[in-house]
């Protein structure tokens, strides 16, 4: 039988303002345990949440970035669970008039768009986080109370890819947004899926099962294929699948029983009556949409449009804001657009890769990136001394100009100095007139090679491959 | 005679006049707590040292304000930093803050010197002082019976003449009618009046903190003190400070009153019912009018009240688990186990009464028919209210249907404890204000109140008529014999 994956995530972000929703205590990551923390935060007796205006209006732009509309009033509401990491017992969290509904986003799967529903976003508390020692449990604050919104899609999405393209999108908006981090290494993006097939033409769904520990889009990606294909056979077998949540393991790439789910979990939602409703009245809501910043979208849009860079090109370079607006000062600094793309595609996200590094912590400026790609336009520097010069300036910084004057990198395109390169490589490599005068045109190539060794990368290859062609015919 | 038969103004002209000192005032809150507290059982934790030490410095700082120098005693559902705060729960036994109530805040800016920390029904549900995890407070007028609740340490304390005036915090009662059983003024504010903040909250919706005093001028002087809005309690109002004491004039001619049915009929004992209809007498005799209204809403009162008060309290009160502060119970062998044996250890019965009442009414399942129709009730009393106080100022009826009853006589049926409340139950479900001042005695000779009640943050209004009925009667100059 052939079955249709049906998908549902639910996308957890970290907001990151300075303070946190409910008191004054600090809410950025990595303190010392216990540290960013208030009375309100530990849930001390007699303490009273008192909410942060900021987290309002980040949590709207977030919702409005990806086309929710904003409530008018929405409200607080208590969910009731017992656990260490949650201090009051309960977390404060939006139950019935969340901040923002109905919105979608736009993703692009095998060049064809689709658009993925949103219905909802809601903001809440963070949690504490406990960390398990041995025999004892310790119990870290400095979370608790960080502002998170809750984004929930609408079983729109069908494929695992779909759900990986979603959360790519989903992740350069908000980025965009500049509303928060979104880095699942620290927790501050996090993600847990819903997933359920069903016949091809059947409407109704099929039974769900929620996947956790999904702490990558990859494994995300993976959790989801690996998922799809257990329920098939449970389903192909006669068996019936089970409403459960399972954990992805990363070690072996299966997803594992966690817990049954028997009917819902009672929160015993009620409204929070610690805290007013928050009403959003048009002015607000202007004035936050106003500080939204040109989106993924728009950007890629004018990219193709302006720039004239292929849709690939302007898809890739759109996809994070960082690469973006690194990518536009540079070709304001005047370097050529797809020459600055190549590079922002290709060596730069090497380089950091490589050295595990993220492009902040590098001395590369757009200034001294457009000087080098200029000096390459021009024929100054070849590309294999632009790759010299690119490290030279990412790890050290510098104008690529004086660098490339300073350590004599300038491209040798005077012919009569090419010429003794040249010959000097066809004397001493009759072997390869001889292969080449047989018709092996790789030969060329090896004297090419050669010839750069010899003149340390500075050799013009355009005229070297002109005059290489005239001397072999002398030979 | 003690000191703290003398209203504010006068202890500090007296001050001035050096014919006693602050540290006086001090001596004379402990000599008598010496004296009669082992009677009276109101105070749970004492400060004496450290309130001693602050009267000294207060004396040699010279006077600033009329409450200045003057000791006080709080509820212990109201957190003081370094001071025990239990709520009367053996789950917050050993629990001393890091911070201080807005309130406790205010009053040290004010100059009052916190003498220490009152009795009351653990976590402020009861209305007898029988729910103390620790001591059964008895009523200065009779010891055998109880002195209200759940403020019952704080309207016992200043009873009994061991401090001049108090907090306490009223729910559904529980600053007036202990009030009302102790013969002392106690006053609930508008709900947002006085920031909860710092006070161990049951029902947050309902919870207002307030003074309980010997007179009524007294109790203008400490609310206006302890009010205002507090940037760390969104729930607390932008209304201003008023010179409440300023409005007691004694002049209340043309005052309309609204007597509503329901507070004099059913359930409400004759002599109080008499106590009532007296104190109109006099009130009219002082220019007023009164006429009899309904309330058709407030006999769901007290039904809509154990819904709303247990459901919050049931959130409320899961922070207590033995993780972070308080009590823990020993030889848990896992989490669910520890929350457990914790809570089972830690709360009193009718506390967890009242958590699992809540928690039932808050499930699935069961929120519309419980939680939610008692939001709309709630919703139809504020109205009824409102109704009636836009043709009337003030509203008038007794505090509670009967004197003060015996310790241990109805602690075991909880649903004629509930009853006590039906009188005052209505005003905070309203939000509206409402003042206990004594208004006689009962032929056991223990003391009535009379509960008047007005508009949305017109408190003023309320002292002004209080402390007329005040000024032509003596039932406040009576003092119990202890």
């Amino acid at each position: 039988m052939q079955f249709e994956t049906v998908i549902g995530l639910e996308v957890h972000v970290e907001l990151k303002t300075n303070s946190k929703i409910f008191s004054s205590a600090p809410a950025h990551f990595g303190a010392e345990p216990n540290t960013n923390t208030t009375v309100i935060d530990l849930g001390y007796p007699g303490v009273l949440p008192v909410m942060n205006n900021k987290a309002v209006e980040f949590a709207m732009k977030a919702a409005m970035a990806i086309n929710c509309e904003i409530a008018e009033e929405s409200i607080w509401d208590r969910k009731n669970y017992f656990y260490p990491d949650n201090p009051k017992a309960y977390q404060i969290s939006q139950n019935d008039k969340p901040i923002g509904e109905h919105g979608w986003v736009e993703i692009e799967v095998n060049g064809e768009t689709k658009r993925i529903g949103i219905t909802r976003l809601h903001l809440e508390e963070d949690a504490g986080k406990l960390t398990h020692a041995g025999k004892h449990s310790l119990c870290d604050y400095n979370r608790q109370g960080t502002p998170l919104v809750e984004i929930v899609s609408e079983p729109d999405i069908r494929t695992p890819e779909e759900a990986y393209a979603f959360l790519e999108k989903l992740k350069a908006i908000i980025q965009y947004t500049e509303v928060s981090d979104c880095k699942m290494e620290e927790g501050s993006l996090r993600c847990d899926a819903n997933i359920s097939i069903r016949p091809f033409g059947q409407d109704e769904f099929g039974t769900r099962t929620e996947l956790k520990n999904l702490n990558s889009f990859n494994f995300v990606r993976k959790g989801l294929e690996y998922e799809e294909k257990r329920q098939a056979e449970v389903i192909s077998s006669g068996g019936k699948v089970e409403q459960e949540t399972r954990r992805f393991d990363e070690s072996t790439g299966k997803t594992i029983l966690m817990r049954v789910k028997e009917g819902s979990d009672d929160y015993r939602y009620f409204p929070e009556p610690d805290l007013l409703p928050v009403y959003i009245d048009d002015e607000w809501k202007e004035r936050v949409r106003a500080s939204i910043p040109e989106l993924p979208d728009a950007r890629k849009k004018r990219y193709m449009e302006e720039l004239g860079l292929p849709a690939h090109d302007a898809k890739i370079l759109t996809m994070s804001k960082e690469i973006a607006d690194f990518f536009e000062a540079t070709v304001a600094a005047g370097a050529a657009a797809k020459l600055a793309s190549n590079w922002m595609m290709g060596e730069v996200p090497a380089y950091l890769n490589a050295e595990n590094k993220e492009l902040a912590q590098t001395k590369l400026t757009p200034e001294n990136l457009a000087g080098m790609i200029k000096l390459l336009e021009e024929g100054t520097i070849s590309s294999k001394i632009a790759k010299t010069v690119f490290k030279e300036i990412i790890e050290n910084g510098g104008d690529a100009e004086a660098i490339v004057k300073e350590k004599g990198l300038v491209q040798i395109s005077d012919e009569s100095a090419l010429l003794k390169f040249v010959n000097d490589a066809l004397d001493a490599n009759p072997q390869s007139i001889a292969d080449f005068k047989e018709g092996k045109k790789k030969a060329i190539g090896f004297l090419v090679g050669q010839i750069m060794k010899a003149s340390k990368g500075q050799a013009n290859p355009q005229a070297i491959n002109k005059l290489l062609a005239e001397e072999i015919q002398k030979r | 005679m003690s000191l703290f038969d003398h209203k504010l103004t006068e202890i500090q002209s007296m001050i001035e006049r050096k014919e006693v000192s602050i540290p006086d005032l001090v001596d004379e809150s402990f000599k008598r707590i010496a004296a009669v507290d082992g009677d009276v059982k109101a105070f749970l934790a004492l400060d004496e040292e450290h309130a001693r030490k602050q009267a000294e410095e207060a004396q040699a700082a010279g006077k600033t304000g009329i409450l200045s120098g003057i000791p006080i005693g709080v509820k212990d559902n109201i957190v003081t930093k370094g001071l025990r705060t239990t709520a009367a729960s053996q789950i917050l036994h050993n629990f001393d803050p890091i911070y201080d109530a807005t309130v406790v805040n205010k009053l040290r800016e004010a100059g009052t010197i916190t003498v220490g920390k009152l009795n009351m029904d653990e976590f402020a549900m009861g209305s007898s002082t029988e729910n103390s995890s620790f001591q059964k407070t008895r009523n200065p007028w009779n010891l055998a019976h109880v002195p209200g609740g759940s403020s019952g340490g704080s309207a016992a304390a200043v009873a009994a003449g061991e401090v001049p005036f108090s907090l306490g915090s009223d729910t559904g009662g529980s600053i007036r009618q202990p009030a009302s059983f102790c013969g002392v003024v106690g006053m609930k504010p508008t709900y947002g009046r006085v920031s909860r903040f710092g006070l161990i909250a049951f029902a947050s919706s309902l919870d207002q903190i307030g003074p309980i005093t010997r007179n009524v001028e007294d109790n203008a002087h400490l609310l206006e003190a302890i009010v205002g809005v507090d940037p760390y309690d969104s729930t607390s109002a932008n209304v201003p400070a008023e010179n409440f004491a300023a409005g007691l004039t004694g002049d209340i001619k043309g005052l309309r009153i609204a007597v509503p049915k329901e507070y004099l009929g059913e359930g409400v004992s004759e002599e109080v019912r008499q106590s009532v209809l007296a104190a109109l007498k006099v009130l009219e005799g002082l220019g007023a009018t009164w006429e009899e209204v309904s309330l058709p809403h407030s006999k769901y009162g007290v039904a809509t009240y154990y819904l709303l008060a247990s459901s919050e309290a049931s959130s409320n009160l899961a922070r207590f688990d033995g993780i972070r502060y308080g009590y823990r119970a020993e030889g848990a062998e896992n989490l669910i186990d520890l929350y457990k044996k914790t809570r089972a250890e830690g709360f009193g019965d009718e506390v967890k009464r009242r958590i699992m009442l809540g928690t039932f009414a808050l499930s699935s399942g069961y929120y519309d028919a419980y939680y939610k129709k008692a939001q709309q009730v709630r919703t139809l009393i504020k109205k009824d209210f409102e109704d009636v106080l836009e043709n009337y100022d003030v509203i008038i009826g007794p505090t509670t249907p009967t004197p003060a009853f015996k310790i241990g006589e109805i602690i075991d049926d909880p649903l004629t404890m509930y009853a006590n409340d039906i009188l005052t139950i209505p005003v905070n479900l309203a939000g509206v204000p409402g003042i206990s001042v004594p208004c006689g005695f009962a032929e056991n000779g223990l003391p009535l109140g009379l509960q008047i009640i007005g508009r949305h943050f017109d408190e003023k209004n309320v002292y002004r008529v209080a402390h007329a009925y005040e000024q032509a009667t003596d039932f406040h100059k009576e003092k119990p014999k202890l």
